[in-house]
């Protein structure tokens, strides 16, 4: 089932960093930048879709709102979406769906974040009956606790090693060494990573990403729409699909911020895991499949983790992943380059901004516009991300 | 001065008195055959089973390590710190072969990551999670907040950790 296409007329991003300013703020000029490299006015806009914060306060969980008030009021209908790590690919399906539905022509989608220092911690109070807040509680299970788990689950099963991991953040580093948008732009040595502290064994510091601020944004269009804006010729860059899928029951990989998986005594695990379903779900609305992918943007919240997606995304197959990395195919002037912005290792994760800055360096990438990092001459792009609670996301654009 | 045993949750964990071994309380949803845990007491979440009647079981006792790690810093609220500075302690998460499931939880005290491996069998065990002075005892009252935790099965002599429930 192929879906209709929409237009990425323009895409937007504030630089990630610890800049500890209010997140409208570069909210605001992720979606002035996205505007102006559209060459949309913002009173042309018909619909805006926020990606929602939950670290700061009421006009984070309204932040389609906020982000409207702070353009200027013009009148038109918004919306905000939170879904944890997919927060961004939600609001960018709420004003694709928007499009296709024939509501609206053109619309912005923005998603922006100011985060604390150290790890993302549950919000305050005692609440018994959160899963969440128990975690922390009962067990001391961080987020980087269960990327611990799955890294030492591929060094068993699969005999990755801690070099390895290593080679991801040193790939990735290297990417992002040009990237403007990029918070940490530094060579990083094997015994760099080697020399940083264990944070949850066995991934090290700088296995592990950070958390940043940050804010990206995009325009989006119909195909109608953007033919009339650039003379009657197609647009560049395209959405071909968007998976916001959940788990199938029952879901028998931990996951945060869960004290069990879901028993499979009584029905079987599906065929597909939680990840693989959401790479798979975005290859079938595009009628794509992994071999016609040029690029990819994963969520390298552990270098590890980087590696479980080139499997779950079909790149390779299970135990594969190392392979594939220690062959070279998903270096910058590999087969298959995977993180060429630098991924969470360069930018470090600005929740509800991180899967539009995805979907902003995947549209670079296509025009070839990504300056110091750019792909040879790809036609497809994919995006993959996975968050608390069942959400998890994919975006595919094409050329 | 006496130490007050209370669960730090209520009706996830076994607390026998007789000296039997503790176990994870989940329920069973009896039209499908699907465990839970933590116990799901309001309804089934497994497709076709809404209807189902859901029945408290003690989980199986003993798993297969199914993966591992530490904290090696000291986790964030409402994690409540126990030593100063930070010990890292090792967290597990178990295969149980009954249920079909795998149950997360810190592992005692004394044992660290390298004395574990994936594929090993583990024992659940109640031991502390923190301690505080006793509100509702006399001067120098403890009362200790128990969790269940899980140990290498005929593995360690981890102080605290004991295998079955009885006050101390």
């Amino acid at each position: 089932m192929t879906v209709d296409q929409v237009a990425v007329l323009g895409v937007g991003m504030h630089p990630w960093g610890k800049w500890g300013r209010n997140f409208v703020e570069y909210g605001v000029a992720a979606a002035r930048a996205a505007l102006a490299d559209a060459g949309v006015d913002a009173a042309d806009i018909q619909f805006i879709a926020g990606a929602d914060t939950m670290r700061n306060g009421y006009p984070g969980y309204v932040a389609g709102a906020t982000f409207a008030k702070a353009l200027g009021w013009s009148g038109i209908p918004v919306t905000s979406a939170y879904g944890a790590c997919a927060s961004g690919t939600m609001a960018i399906e709420a004003a694709r769906q928007r499009i296709l539905a024939g509501l609206c022509d053109v619309a912005l989608v923005v998603g922006a974040d100011t985060t604390p220092k150290g790890f993302l911690k549950p919000n305050k109070g005692e609440r018994g009956d959160d899963p969440d807040w128990l975690r922390f509680h009962l067990m001391g299970a961080t987020n980087p606790t269960y990327f611990a788990l799955y890294a030492r689950r591929r060094m068993d099963l699969y005999g990755a090693t801690l070099d390895d991991f290593a080679q991801v953040k040193i790939k990735n580093a290297r990417n992002g060494l040009g990237n403007p948008y990029a918070r940490y732009r530094k060579e990083v040595t094997v015994a760099d990573v080697e020399a940083s502290p264990t944070v949850a064994s066995p991934l090290r510091l700088l296995d592990i990403c950070a958390t940043s601020d940050g804010g990206a944004a995009i325009v989006l269009s119909s195909m109608d729409y953007a033919r009339r804006l650039r003379d009657g010729s197609d647009p560049t860059v395209r959405i071909a699909a968007v998976s916001t899928v959940t788990p199938t029951f029952p879901n028998t990989i931990i996951e945060m911020p869960d004290f069990a998986t879901d028993s499979a005594a009584g029905i079987a695990a599906p065929e597909l895991t939680f990840k693989q379903a959401i790479g798979a779900a975005a290859y079938e609305q595009a009628g794509l499949g992994p071999d016609d992918v040029d690029v990819a943007e994963v969520y390298d919240l552990s270098t590890a983790l980087e590696l479980d997606w080139y499997e779950d995304l079909g790149f390779c197959g299970p135990g594969e992943a190392e392979k594939l990395l220690r062959d070279g195919v998903t270096q910058l002037d590999g087969r298959l380059p995977v993180n060429p912005s630098g991924g969470l290792a360069c930018f470090g994760e600005a929740v509800p901004a991180q899967a539009i800055a995805q979907v902003c360096e995947i549209t670079w990438q296509l025009r070839g516009q990504a300056e110091g990092r750019q792909v040879a001459d790809p036609t497809v792009g994919i995006t993959a991300n996975q968050g608390l609670f069942g959400h998890g996301s994919s975006v595919i654009l094409t050329r | 001065m006496s130490t007050r045993r209370v669960p730090a949750i209520d009706g996830w964990f076994t607390m026998p008195t007789d000296g039997s071994a503790p176990a994870l309380i989940g329920t069973r949803d009896t039209t499908t055959g699907t465990y839970f845990f933590p116990p799901e007491r309001a309804s089934s979440r497994a497709p076709g089973g809404a209807d189902a009647e859901l029945v408290d079981v003690e989980l199986s006792r003993t798993g297969r390590l199914w993966s591992y790690t530490d904290a090696g810093y000291r986790p964030p609220e409402p994690y409540v710190p126990v030593t100063d500075p930070h010990v890292p302690f090792a967290i597990a998460a178990v295969e149980l072969a009954e249920e079909k499931m795998v149950v997360m939880g810190q592992v005692v005290a004394g044992v660290a990551v390298d004395d574990l491996s994936v594929g090993m069998e583990m024992e659940l065990v109640l031991d502390a999670l923190y301690s505080e002075p006793d509100p509702d005892g006399a001067d120098g009252d403890v009362v200790e907040h128990v969790v269940w935790k899980w140990r290498p099965v005929g593995g360690t002599n981890a102080a605290g950790a004991v295998s079955a429930g009885e006050p101390s």
